[in-house]
């Protein structure tokens, strides 16, 4: 029992000092590093494996840092002041999108990255990205929040910008941080406004206390404001093709992961932490921005020619559809009709679904670097004909993406076309229309890649580290498309439930009663 | 540099740096802590930096990034150290050895050994900033060039 109470610390401290430790194991001996490496990985994947199946077996889980216990939440004066982690099913499930793609990323990464080329640097980043996701995703501290999502930040545009001998990824890197440390002072300044107000920075005695008042209301538009730029909403959204479009394809997808990470502090703020303030209007506001998103992307996607932008443009499409459908829910919220339920396990679903679909497109593109050196379409063509594996990846990802049945995207789109047909039928038809463009996108993008004669460039085939990374997501498009109705009903269900009404379970669990 | 600043500066180097340490020392009694600390260590180095030019500290550029990765990698260590109890948990407070005493009541000179892991921690915090913001100085200190010493 005592082991499986500290569950939510390990998994986030562990790739903490893995990120700090890995320099000076590399220090002494690349294959040392490599091996602390996965041993991290592991070890973290595990944590975060251990931990889903606790909370979705047995409810909510908190841990109190620095306490006599890790359940003693309250302090001597029953007022909780110390740093808690809440594990609730919807953050136990965030904490796997990250464990599928940070796993991924890493396995690729240690048959991507090249030594000499900040392999060191790339991995120690990683690690802290992931540690970072882990703390905002499991943290249930306003403050603590804040602190992971400028941990993200940093290891991000870090990421992002390392390769600082091409010209575009610094660029990228600073456009991203002008958003992200924009949106992060705005998230700031919210603390600050309801830490003023209430006194408290614990999530769960907050949320018990918020009652919509004009500071209350100030708070709320700075954190949406804020995360939706982390999140890379439509009018925000310029820093993510960029950035990634310009980083290596395993800071790529997790990149994604990070996004969402973004989008899940959204959601937490909206329906756990105002869920008895916040109005309809918000609901339209996300809504739109959502469907907004979900057109311009796909417009802008159309006319790209360098694949890795192209996919990125992708990318973002898709955090439009989940927008669209958690604006849904948050309209409904307040009436809490069968379809608004629907909409939001369909925006829950979709995340894992598009982590894996557009994880397992940035790993080909990034196969497709290697191989060829380039990422331009007009020069690219007939890479079927040496990159079988690849090739076949990038035809699974592009049609899963587009929500071609019987993949995992044609799954989650469903529930997210039928409940939006609900409250909107124009707003669905915006949807599928999206939907079908992306399609043509990535059918153009597959023919001009891979298709056509053989054409006479050197090619590198892919390491087996960068086809195991690229099997795992493609064995999860497959399985989640097959059998969608057992992840619906025992992982996403409860999730989008968390959400949807286990406000009270969420405070009940912090601070008892 | 000329003369003049590159002297004050030889005076000046050892008391700022041992300032720096009396901070970072005194983190759990006084003002301050391991990040002020760390960086007035890291404002001794700077001030080498420009006094003496960034070509004389070359050679650390190596030196400061391990004891970053030290400091990081030791604080995370603490910290795990109250695992047996919860993360970040005090394990060595009042357990009476070194570091493990309870603290004076009433007007005292400052007793060091109280705080249990609060003062490693310090510490840890105190290495990793002087060795991050060093690093910074020295590198655009390395990239700005210093042909006017």
């Amino acid at each position: 029992m005592s082991f499986a109470m500290h569950v939510p610390i390990l998994a986030i401290a562990a790739p903490l000092l893995g990120a700090f430790s890995l320099p000076l194991m590399a220090k002494v001996h690349h294959r040392l590093r490599d091996l602390w490496a996965i041993i991290v990985g592991a070890f973290t994947v595990a944590m975060i494996v251990t931990l889903a199946v606790q909370v979705f077996g047995g409810g909510i889980q908190v841990y109190t840092l620095g306490a006599e216990a890790p359940d003693a939440t309250l302090g001597p004066e029953g007022f909780p002041i110390r740093i808690t982690l809440v594990a609730d099913a919807m953050g136990a499930f965030m904490a796997l999108i990250s464990a599928l793609l940070g796993g991924a990323a890493l396995v690729y990464a240690l048959g991507f990255a090249q030594d000499g080329k900040g392999k060191t640097l790339s991995m120690s980043l990683l690690l802290l990205l992931w540690a970072g996701m882990l703390g905002l995703k499991l943290t249930g501290d306003l403050f603590n929040f804040f602190v992971f999502l400028e941990i993200t930040t940093v290891a991000a545009c870090g990421l992002i910008a390392y390769r600082v001998w091409e010209s575009r990824p610094p660029e990228a890197a600073f456009k991203t941080l002008v958003m992200f440390i924009l949106g992060g002072l705005m998230v700031l300044l919210a603390v600050a406004l309801l830490y003023g107000e209430y006194g408290a920075l614990n999530m769960a005695y907050l949320s018990n206390q918020i009652g919509g008042g004009l500071i209350d209301r100030m708070a709320l538009g700075l954190l949406v404001g804020g995360l939706l730029m982390k999140a890379g909403a439509v009018p925000m959204h310029m820093w993510a093709p960029d950035a990634y479009g310009e980083a290596d394809a395993n800071t790529a997808i997790v990149l994604v992961a990070n996004t969402q990470a973004g989008l899940y502090g959204l959601l937490r703020m909206l329906f756990t932490l105002y869920g008895g303030a916040a109005t309809p209007e918000v609901g339209w506001l996300i809504t739109s921005l959502g469907a907004l998103t979900v057109l311009v992307t796909v417009l802008m996607a159309v006319v790209q020619h360098r694949l890795g932008r192209l996919v990125a443009y992708g990318a973002v499409s898709q955090i439009g559809y989940m927008l669209l459908a958690a604006g849904v829910a948050l309209v409904t919220v307040g009436a809490r009709p069968e379809f608004g339920q629907l909409a939001l396990q369909g925006s829950v679903f979709h995340m894992i679904n598009d982590a894996a679909c557009i994880g397992l497109l940035f790993l080909c593109v990034g196969a497709v670097h290697r191989a060829t050196g380039t990422g331009d379409l007009r020069s690219l063509g007939g890479l079927a004909h040496t990159e079988r594996w690849t090739s076949g990846f990038f035809l699974l990802g592009a049609l899963a993406l587009a929500g071609i049945p019987p993949l995992n995207g044609f799954a989650s789109k469903l529930m997210i076309y039928q409940s939006v047909f609900m409250l909107s039928p124009i707003l669905a038809a915006l949807a599928v229309l999206a939907s079908i463009l992306l399609l043509a996108v990535f059918v153009r993008a597959f023919q001009g890649a891979f298709l056509g004669p053989r054409q006479n460039v050197v090619s590198k085939p892919p390491s087996p580290a960068m086809l195991i990374g690229m099997g795992v997501l493609a064995a999860v498009v497959i399985a989640f498309g097959l059998f969608p109705d057992v992840m619906v009903r025992h992982v996403v269900a409860p999730a989008a439930e968390a959400l949807w009404t286990g406000r009270d379970a969420y405070m009940a669990a912090v601070l008892g009663g | 540099m000329s003369v003049v600043v590159r002297t004050v500066a030889r005076l000046l180097l050892a008391p700022v740096a041992i300032f720096g340490a009396y901070v970072v020392m005194h983190g759990h009694l006084t003002p301050g802590g391991g990040f002020q600390g760390g960086a007035v260590i890291a404002s001794a180095i700077a001030l080498v930096v420009v006094a003496f030019g960034a070509q004389r500290l070359r050679k650390q550029k190596k030196t400061l990034s391990v004891l970053e990765d030290v400091g990081a990698t030791a604080f995370a260590v603490l910290a795990f150290l109250g695992i047996g109890v919860t993360f970040f948990y005090n394990a060595l407070a009042g357990t009476g050895g070194l570091f493990g005493q309870t603290v004076p009541i009433g007007p005292n000179p400052g007793a060091l050994n109280t705080g249990g892991l609060l003062p490693l921690m310090n510490w840890a915090v105190g290495l990793k900033v002087l060795a991050g913001l060093g690093s910074m100085v020295l590198l655009l200190g390395l990239l700005g060039g210093d042909d006017d010493r």
